[in-house]
């Protein structure tokens, strides 16, 4: 009895602490008060769904459609979902997950909807072959995610900057003066000698990524690892192949050293500071997105160097922690589903991984106002029916870091050449051990 | 103390009331208890938020934990042994040192000199005083942005002036001294102020007879200073000492977000101004995921700031030791 008061209070002081974490645990969910389902999707950079939302919403009157993290950077958005991922909860109904990632994620199939058990499977022939095996698991049993874009691969430049340096300007001309990266790196001198205020490309590092998956893609079709997933990063000559001539590169002085995403870099493509930049066809979207309108027309598209290549392109998934699993895998279906691929390729030009988006005259005859009407659906979707993926192994992100950060140092003069590539050679390999 | 007071209180009045035996032993139990229940709250809120993430993290760090994979394999200190031996975790630790010693001492040496400053008659004294708390309320994220744009090594205006007066740009962002400085610089904009009201609270609860008595024995203005306050400031220092230790340490924000782009977890090209926390949040989080080796290196870094905080008191300790002399002789003087 007189010890009652004492329990009491205590009661009373650990129910307030637990009211307190269950306040704060609780606070994402959505209670929609209109009686309507919340579907958020998660995504990076520019996928190009406002449309194709609307669209939707207009469709389907009992579903509203949040996008989160447009604009931002894979860099942050792939730790995001996770962490999501692992404490389940936090991650949106749709999650957008990029190619270098899906190995990751695919490792632990449990986190996503098995979209084979939706009736997914007759969805196959939508997709590039490649790209529907990218969001399987290795025993084929679950489909994590479905495909998106793939990334083409050209050259934006700026006409403007070409024009000052007495280069030509018309795309034509443009792609005839660069069959190969030497070509490439000759042009860059003759720019450079013209004293133009800017620099024939925004950063090694870009170029670099460009050249190791396309050289990659035309040889073994893979770069860091191998197929049986060994780290081959030291004995692949495709990536050395694509190391010497990015040391070339910079050797001959042409990048303006803007690593690659940071404020710099988005600073440099506001005043004008380099001239080309290795672009697939996400890329696009970025452009326009840093450069701003004022840079309207300035930019145009040419061929890539070299042959081919691709670079990046995402798959939408489900995870298994959504509340609204049902409305969550029809909505992927529609975004990924030809028309889809379309949609946003005409908002923000990601390139459809859907052979028959790609033979859509939406596409082949479609052509981008900002990059002074460059027909971008026949730049870039001519030869991606034909793309030569490359394979990315488990720990991928981390070791193209480690690769990507030593042509860094190189760019900067911290390290000279051997030195970067030692470094490379030895951090890929203690990454990949992590 | 005061609380201790307050508590026995009402045990006293009892023993004098008709019925003592019930309500005797009640308001006994009362003053026994109750004070424990009072500070309940913050013990019990420390337990779930402080000291159970610590337990938890220990044995996370006791495993092969793959933030997204399930059955974490137990490797028992295999992840403290690795780390030992890793050449870029004891990069950070010299980083993070380097950077809480470039910050800290001329922080608390400026803040000092603000406090004595405004302990002064001033004009629109209290407003001096406000002004220089006003970096404090402003949000880390947009002061490391500032500055990293500032600092920026083309378009920052750091580097602008230093061509101005025909210095060469900085490669502020990798080289290691000048990524360094370039945030203690921010680090202390931000904590000066902070420090100086602290000292100054400490420096207003000095008597001022003690000054009087010093003018009389014909100290002057800055005998005062070093004879009078910093001794009688010694707690609040060794306060600020260890509170700047814990955040100079901790420090993760500003050099974060000081980089920005590719990788910015790793503070620079070549590590240059990775702190320990980036490096743990590199191995818990993207790219490796590695939440066990993560870990090891938050327990490390725990251990670090204890080692660190032992040293600052015995150097101050010391420092109060050497400083006491003048103190002795005032003892026979003026008390």
């Amino acid at each position: 009895m007189a010890t009652f008061p004492r329990h009491r209070l205590a009661a009373v002081a650990l129910a307030a602490a637990g009211a307190l974490l269950v306040t704060s645990g609780c606070g994402s969910d959505d209670a929609a008060s209109d009686g309507k389902i919340t579907l958020t999707v998660d995504v990076f950079g520019q996928f190009g769904y406002e449309q194709l939302y609307q669209e939707y919403m207009d469709a389907n009157p009992g579903v509203k459609i949040v996008e989160r993290g447009t604009g931002g950077n894979l860099d942050e958005y792939s730790p995001k979902l996770t962490q999501w991922l692992a404490a389940g909860k936090g991650a949106g109904d749709v999650v957008a997950i990029e190619e270098g990632l899906m190995v990751e994620y695919k490792a632990n199939p449990d986190n996503f909807v098995n979209l084979l058990d939706h009736d997914a499977a007759g969805l196959k022939g939508n997709f590039l072959e490649w790209k529907w095996n990218q969001g399987l698991t290795a025993d084929g049993q679950k489909l994590i995610g479905l495909g998106t874009d793939v990334g083409g691969m050209a050259i934006c430049y700026r006409t403007d900057l070409f024009a000052k340096a007495g280069l030509p300007t018309d795309r034509e001309e443009v792609s005839k003066l660069w069959p190969t990266w030497e070509d490439y790196i000759a042009v860059g001198e003759r720019f450079k000698a013209q004293n133009t205020g800017a620099s024939f490309l925004d950063a090694a590092t870009n170029t670099f990524n460009t050249i190791v998956l396309q050289t990659a893609g035309n040889a073994s079709g893979y770069h860091y690892y191998d197929t049986s997933e060994n780290l081959v990063v030291d004995s692949n000559p495709a990536v050395r192949q694509a190391w010497d001539t990015t040391m070339k590169i910079i050797n001959a002085g042409l990048s303006g050293k803007y690593g690659s995403w940071s404020e710099e870099w988005v600073s440099a493509f506001k005043q004008a500071k380099f001239a080309t930049i290795a672009c697939p066809a996400w890329m696009t979207g970025v452009i326009e997105g840093y450069a701003g309108p004022e840079a309207k027309g300035k930019w145009d598209i040419a061929r890539v160097p070299g042959d081919g290549g691709n670079w990046g392109g995402s798959h939408l998934a489900v995870p298994a922690q959504s509340k609204h699993q049902e409305e969550a895998i029809k909505l992927v279906k529609f975004l990924t589903s030809p028309q889809g691929h379309i949609g946003a390729f005409k908002a923000k030009g990601p390139l459809p991984s859907s052979p028959q988006a790609l033979d859509d005259p939406a596409i082949t005859e479609a052509s981008n106002a900002y990059f002074s009407d460059a027909p971008v659906g026949k730049i870039f979707g001519t030869g991606a029916k034909t793309l030569k993926p490359v394979y990315m192994g488990p720990k991928n992100q981390a070791v193209r870091t480690e690769v990507e950060n030593a042509v860094r140092t190189v760019e900067l003069g911290q390290r000279s050449p051997d030195q970067g590539w030692q470094d490379a050679v030895n951090n890929a390999k203690k990454a990949a051990a992590k | 103390m005061a609380l201790q007071l307050d508590a026995r209180g009402p045990t006293t009045p009892t023993p004098g009331r008709p019925r003592p035996s019930q309500a005797g032993r009640l308001s006994r139990i009362d003053a026994k208890y109750s004070p424990y229940l009072y500070i309940a709250p913050f013990f019990v809120i420390f337990v779930i938020f402080g000291a159970w993430p610590l337990a938890y993290t220990f044995w996370v760090s006791l495993h092969d934990w793959d933030l997204l994979g399930s059955d974490p394999a137990f490797i028992g200190a295999d992840n403290y042994t690795q780390l030992l031996a890793d050449s870029d975790f004891w990069h950070s630790v010299v980083n993070t040192l380097g950077i809480f010693l470039i910050s800290t001492v001329p922080q608390l040496l400026l803040a000092l000199w603000l406090a004595n400053l405004l302990n002064r008659q001033l004009r629109f004294r209290t407003g001096w005083r406000m002004a220089v708390l006003v970096p404090n309320v402003t949000s880390t994220a947009a002061v490391a942005i500032v500055f990293g744009v500032l600092f920026g090594r083309e378009f920052g205006m750091i580097n602008w002036m230093l061509d101005l007066v025909g210095v060469d740009g900085i490669e502020w962002k990798s080289n290691r001294l000048a990524s360094w400085v370039a945030i203690s610089a921010m680090v202390d904009w931000r904590w000066t102020g902070y420090n100086a009201l602290i000292f100054l609270a400490a420096m207003q609860a000095i008597p001022r007879d003690l000054y009087e008595a010093a003018a009389i024995d014909g100290a002057n203005r800055a005998r005062q200073f070093w004879s009078v306050t910093v001794p009688l400031l010694k707690p609040t220092i060794i306060f600020c000492v260890i509170i700047s230790t814990i955040g100079g340490l901790q420090l993760f924000t500003e050099p974060r977000l000081f980089h920005s782009g590719t990788n910015a977890i790793r503070g620079g090209p070549m590590r240059e101004s990775q702190t320990m926390t980036m490096y743990m949040f590199e191995n818990a989080f993207a790219p490796y995921y590695n939440f066990g080796y993560g870990s090891a290196v938050a327990w490390l870094l725990f251990a670090l700031i204890a080692i660190v905080a032992a040293i600052n008191v015995l150097i101050i300790r010391r420092l109060g030791s050497s400083a006491r002399p003048p103190e002795g002789k005032r003892k026979g003087g003026s008390r």
